[in-house]
């Protein structure tokens, strides 16, 4: 079964469930809560920059949210999310497949969003 | 998701149209078409392979055969297709609308139509459209003024990509398929299409609907992009992969139940694996897409910022689709470039035992050493260690007194000069005699070299493209 969810959550797993792809050199990360109050929780701390700040370290461009409150979820839109893409790029994961699983692991509550929000 | 129950369907004059898609890419799995065609009860098998670069790799394959060009897992398959509809005579033909055609739709045609003759179906139609291919257009476009700009970075296209473009296809839409199947065609064989417009065509004809019927068109294509890749619709990717009830093993492919109002359900075939709930079909909603409000296709432009997924009670594994609103078509057609962008390679080697990873990271340091020695090295060089967290490098760490003892190195060259880059297949066997200790996997021998590309996507006025239909008894592409 899928691993336990921690209450309070420590990482975005615990509140989320995500897929990810690529358009061209755009990475996109659907994140879906698991339930009306993860979304909130969501909404308030998944910001933008929270994620930018997570995936700081693959040099990744402007980072856009857009809220689906009917599916309780987001889409990430990732600018520079996969170095040049599935044309361009020498890494594996060029498509970006991987990269929902490694966002789930974000920290919760993200660092980012506590500073904003202290 | 949860929440308001589902209201019942709008009364229609016209049965729902059931569209299993058995394809996500080129590469999927070989019996997925078959086994759903032969549990589905489908009016319509689509398969979907076109991703953004397969053209590309389809371009190299014509360019070696005129002939070739269009996707080689089709021809096959559509044996199996045409045997399965032999051993039920008393089902009417499996209707396919595909992508397969590739770049080469009319040679794709031929050898289906092969097929069909042999079975005794030479008036079978079979439709091919065509008009995506634009690449002898281009350089009088640009002379035009047309600056085909790159749709992510607004940088023109440069005079030099023009002279590398391995192909140029503009994404067609529903309206030559539409044609298609009003005209009754057992088999419609595309270019490139936008994905969604394979489901879409089958259910604007059957069902009607107007060229401006946009919420229609544009709940036909939520149910198109939910299902165009395949499993991912079906449990493929789902988080609870382990539910011991999931059985990925036998993934059923989706179907979409599209109804005249443009809602869908979407379902599976009953007794295969997986699962259908509104949670997995959200996942799927925004996979490889932009702003959810303006998913943009020749047809339509949806919005599924206003897509309600809900649980169908009247039965297992069934997501109504509703809700989803379109706003007019737009004025201008996405194109996809491909060009040649030199050669490239990878090669694999495992390290096991303490400080597995740190002898892998050297054993790519000494490649890199070696080859600048010999003055190639390839302008791309990259190492990974892929158990030391390198697919996203730097974003996680591992848990404090965590270490692998068994990592795979990968080393990826890429260079304009395929000399080179054969050169860097020569050195990654050596190491196993000359590098670290703990390593295996050399007895696969040399890595290959493949060609390498640069994608280009950008937007011309649809009223340059001009998508055209080929529609004639199977027996007749064979004169």
């Amino acid at each position: 079964m899928s691993p336990p969810r921690h209450t309070p959550p420590r990482v975005l797993r615990d509140l989320a469930h995500a897929r990810s792809g690529d358009k061209g050199n755009r990475a996109n990360v659907g994140v879906l809560a698991f339930d009306a109050e993860g979304y909130e929780l969501l909404r308030a701390h998944l910001t933008p920059e929270a994620l930018a700040s997570f995936l700081k370290p693959l040099g990744i461009g402007e980072v856009r949210r857009y809220d689906l409150p009917h599916l309780h979820g987001f889409n990430f839109v990732i600018e520079s999310g996969l170095s040049g893409g599935a044309g361009g790029s020498l890494r594996l994961d060029t498509q970006g497949k991987a990269l929902a699983e490694t966002v789930l692991n974000l920290p919760w509550p993200p660092p980012e969003s506590a500073r904003s929000h202290s | 998701m949860n929440g308001s129950p589902p209201s019942p369907a709008e009364p229609s004059p016209h049965s729902p149209l059931r569209i299993g898609n058995g394809a996500g890419f080129w590469g999927d799995q070989i019996d997925a078409p078959v086994l759903l065609a032969q549990a589905g009860e489908l009016d319509a098998l689509t398969l979907e392979y076109l991703a953004e670069l397969t053209l590309g790799i389809l371009g190299h394959l014509r360019h070696r055969d005129p002939a070739a060009g269009f996707v080689t897992d089709f021809p096959p398959l559509l044996r199996r297709l045409v045997a399965l509809d032999q051993a039920h005579p008393d089902r009417p033909p499996l209707r396919i609308v595909t992508n397969a055609g590739g770049l080469n739709p009319p040679s794709l045609a031929r050898l289906s139509a092969q097929t069909l003759v042999e079975s005794n179906r030479g008036d079978d139609l079979v439709a091919v459209v065509t008009g995506d291919d634009v690449r002898d257009h281009l350089t009088s476009w640009r002379a035009d003024g047309l600056t085909l700009a790159h749709l992510e970075t607004g940088q023109p296209m440069p005079e030099e990509l023009l002279g590398r473009l391995a192909v140029a296809n503009v994404y067609l839409g529903s309206q030559p398929i539409a044609q298609a199947w009003s005209q009754g065609a057992i088999l419609i064989l595309t270019g490139r299409v936008a994905d969604a417009s394979l489901t879409v065509g089958p259910a604007r004809a059957h069902f009607g609907w107007r060229a401006d019927d946009w919420d229609r068109l544009a709940g036909a294509s939520a149910a198109g992009h939910l299902i165009e890749c395949g499993a991912q619709a079906t449990g493929g990717l789902w988080h609870a992969w382990d539910d011991p009830s999931l059985d990925l093993w036998n993934v059923g492919y989706p179907i979409a139940e599209l109804t005249e109002d443009g809602s869908a359900v979407i379902t599976k075939p009953p007794g295969s694996g997986g699962l259908v709930t509104p949670a997995n079909l959200a996942e799927q909603l925004v996979y490889e897409i932009d702003d959810p409000s303006a998913y943009v296709t020749p047809d339509v432009i949806a919005d599924f910022a206003a897509t309600r997924l809900e649980i169908d009670p009247t039965g297992p594994d069934r997501v109504r689709v509703t809700g989803t609103r379109g706003a007019p078509a737009p004025t201008m057609l996405k194109l996809a470039c491909v060009a040649r962008d030199g050669w490239t390679s990878s090669g694999l080697l495992a390290y096991v035992g303490p400080r597995a990873a740190a002898k892998a990271r050297h054993a790519g340091e000494i490649v890199r050493r070696r080859l600048q020695r010999a003055n190639a090295l390839p302008q791309g060089f990259l190492v990974e260690v892929l158990g030391d967290l390198d697919i996203q490098p730097g974003v996680l760490s591992h848990p404090p007194g965590f270490e692998p003892w068994e990592v795979v190195l990968r080393i990826t060259a890429r260079d304009p000069d395929r000399a080179k880059v054969e050169r860097f297949t020569r050195e990654i066997a050596p190491l196993v005699l000359t590098g670290p200790p703990g390593v295996a996997g050399y007895a696969s021998g040399r890595p290959d070299v493949k060609p390498a590309f640069a994608y280009w996507p950008s937007l011309v006025p649809c009223n340059l493209v001009t998508p055209r239909l080929d529609l004639r008894p199977a027996r007749d592409w064979l004169a």
